[in-house]
């Protein structure tokens, strides 16, 4: 909701300053915030049709028009619940996403570069890879203190096998002419691996930074749905949604899917960033 | 007499002889799972210090394990290569070391994506603890500068032109003032004027520095423009079929490629080059068939 609504904002916005010829050229932009408008419109009038046919429409019938959801919105906006909810979930994905990268950028790294640990490590890590994480949940909920804890090692597993696999294979590809020219110039072991393998492996760091954010964020939010409210690892966007469906507000439910899409767009948005920010060479492309 | 001396050493400052490359009886044999393929059988060659030596032959000949094993990336099967009296890889150590003395400039170009064309020169300088950071940065934008690159010394590579990348590239092979410069193929792919502009470029440099070059090529009237020699291999197993002495005298310009003699040392290298370049197609639709 509020994504469309600031989409189509800033893309009218950009557009009035635009001559014709970008117009367009931004065909693309108009495209997306028509069919983000039609979808808006279309979904209003599907659940308001309910009232007027005297019967509910299927499906569509049974969810909240996007004004009533705005209007729940705007209910729960000055409320702390709802933002400690943000904070919450928040603060479990990056602990989550910020230890599966400080373990797995190094662990990735080093399977790339040795033979021998890869011989080692790789196989068992094969195994354990297609686990879903939340398959942990349970083995993690009795081998770990709290469920906070708990919560953090299954979305650290959820983030850390694809960033290992995304770094490995990164590594691994790399251009054998770049490694053969830094040796050629006298590169030592250390050089080749600061200077070569770790900038060439940035794309692929990234590319698995963005994909770990993702499933992290699933995670976070299934386990918080599994871990119910408490005080301990409770809370947290999952139970927001989770809380709103037992409460039976199906605007809140509505609400909290928004904001999670909001709060996923602003972390892959973050790593975009920080993409563009280490590896300038690419902002040409 | 003494005049052309003097003349040529003023053309030529760093005109050190070095870089002489012996190839002795060389041979290669790859051996992926018990298949025997010989790459390069009993090749020997003789290459001056200071001499361009172009080195021609068909597709997947040999000639880049050849570069390979004089730069150290593939060991050799038997025989010796020595640079400047010096072992580089024989019987009893079949890999010679990589070093900076040798420095290979790769086809399509392997310029450090993520370096500026000023870092990716900086580069080798640094890595050896040769110059401080500053020292190398300055040497390297001042050798940038030299070649007409100075605007364009705080661009990434992908910024540039190909024909630029391809400059910065062998700048940064020369700023560690190796013995031999190793190309391989590196003008391939470029259009003809782009090459012939390049082709200036290291001639200019070549005068300045007079580098050992070991130049693989496909391209006879680029060989023929740039060597002072031209060594034909054969096909598959690679060996020396024929040498073509170019006795045309430096500096050396684009009017050249019109001239009689010029065409008379492409029709020579041509003939021989196409014979094997003949054999290596019959032999590959044999191995087709």
């Amino acid at each position: 909701m509020a994504v469309a609504a600031s989409g189509t904002g800033a893309s009218g916005g950009g557009l009035r300053r635009l001559r014709w010829s970008a117009l367009k050229r931004n065909a693309k932009l108009w495209r997306g915030a028509a069919a983000i408008a039609l979808t808006l419109v279309l979904w209003e009038c599907g659940s308001r049709a309910s009232q007027q046919l005297g019967m509910q429409l299927p499906f569509i019938g049974l969810i909240p028009p996007p004004t009533a959801v705005l209007a729940a919105w705007a209910e729960v906006i000055p409320q702390f619940g709802y933002w400690e909810s943000w904070y919450l979930s928040f603060k479990r994905v990056l602990a989550g996403f910020l230890s599966a990268m400080v373990v797995g950028i190094p662990f990735g790294l080093l399977l790339a570069v040795s033979r021998y640990c890869r011989e080692i490590f790789f196989p068992p890590f094969e195994v354990l890879r297609p686990i879903p994480p939340l398959a942990w949940v349970p083995a993690s909920l009795i081998f770990w203190p709290t469920n906070e804890l708990s919560i953090a090692f299954v979305t650290f597993l959820g983030a850390f096998f694809t960033i290992v696999i995304n770094v490995l294979g990164g590594a691994r590809s790399i251009d054998i002419r770049l490694l053969r020219a830094a040796q050629s110039m006298g590169a030592t072991k250390w050089d080749m691996f600061w200077r070569i393998v770790l900038p060439a492996s940035l794309p692929s760091i990234f590319t698995g930074a963005a994909v770990g954010m993702g499933i992290t964020w699933e995670v976070v939010l299934a386990a918080e749905m599994i871990s119910g409210g408490g005080t301990q690892g409770g809370g947290g966007l999952g139970f927001f949604i989770w809380n709103s469906y037992m409460g039976g507000s199906l605007e809140q439910i509505v609400v909290g899917m928004f904001s999670i899409g909001i709060a996923g767009y602003l972390s892959s948005s973050a790593i975009r960033y920080l993409g563009d920010r280490c590896m300038p060479w690419r902002r040409l492309f | 007499m003494a005049a052309s001396v003097a003349v040529n050493q003023s053309t030529a400052p760093g005109a050190a002889a070095k870089g002489a490359v012996s190839i002795r009886n060389v041979t290669k044999v790859y051996d992926p799972e018990g298949v025997n393929v010989m790459a390069v059988d009993d090749c020997s060659m003789e290459i001056a210090a200071g001499e361009v030596c172009m080195v021609v032959g068909p597709s997947g000949c040999g000639k880049t394990t050849l570069l390979n094993a004089i730069a150290g990336f593939h060991s050799i099967t038997a025989g010796e290569i020595h640079l400047d009296g010096e072992l580089l890889c024989g019987p009893d150590k079949p890999l010679a070391e990589q070093g900076a003395d040798r420095v290979v400039v790769f086809q399509n170009g392997a310029l450090f994506p993520w370096k500026t064309l000023r870092d990716n020169v900086a580069y080798g300088p640094l890595v050896r603890g040769q110059l401080s950071k500053r020292d190398a940065l300055d040497k390297a934008a001042q050798m940038l500068a030299d070649v007409g690159l100075a605007e364009f010394a705080e661009k990434y590579p992908g910024e540039v032109s190909s024909g630029m990348a391809r400059r910065a590239e062998i700048v940064r092979a020369l700023i560690n003032d190796p013995k031999v410069l190793l190309l391989d193929e590196p003008y391939r792919a470029m259009d003809e004027l782009t090459k012939s502009i390049m082709h200036e470029a290291l001639l200019e440099m070549y005068d300045r520095t007079r580098v050992t070059m070991f130049f693989i090529t496909h391209d006879l009237e680029e060989a023929i423009f740039l060597g002072d020699r031209v060594v034909v291999m054969t096909t598959r197993p690679c060996r020396t079929k024929k040498i073509v002495d170019v006795n045309i005298p430096r500096p050396r310009d684009y009017h050249l490629l019109s001239s009689e003699a010029f065409r008379l040392l492409v029709e020579e290298a041509s003939e021989a080059v196409h014979e094997e370049a003949l054999k290596a197609f019959t032999a590959g639709e044999r191995e087709l068939a």
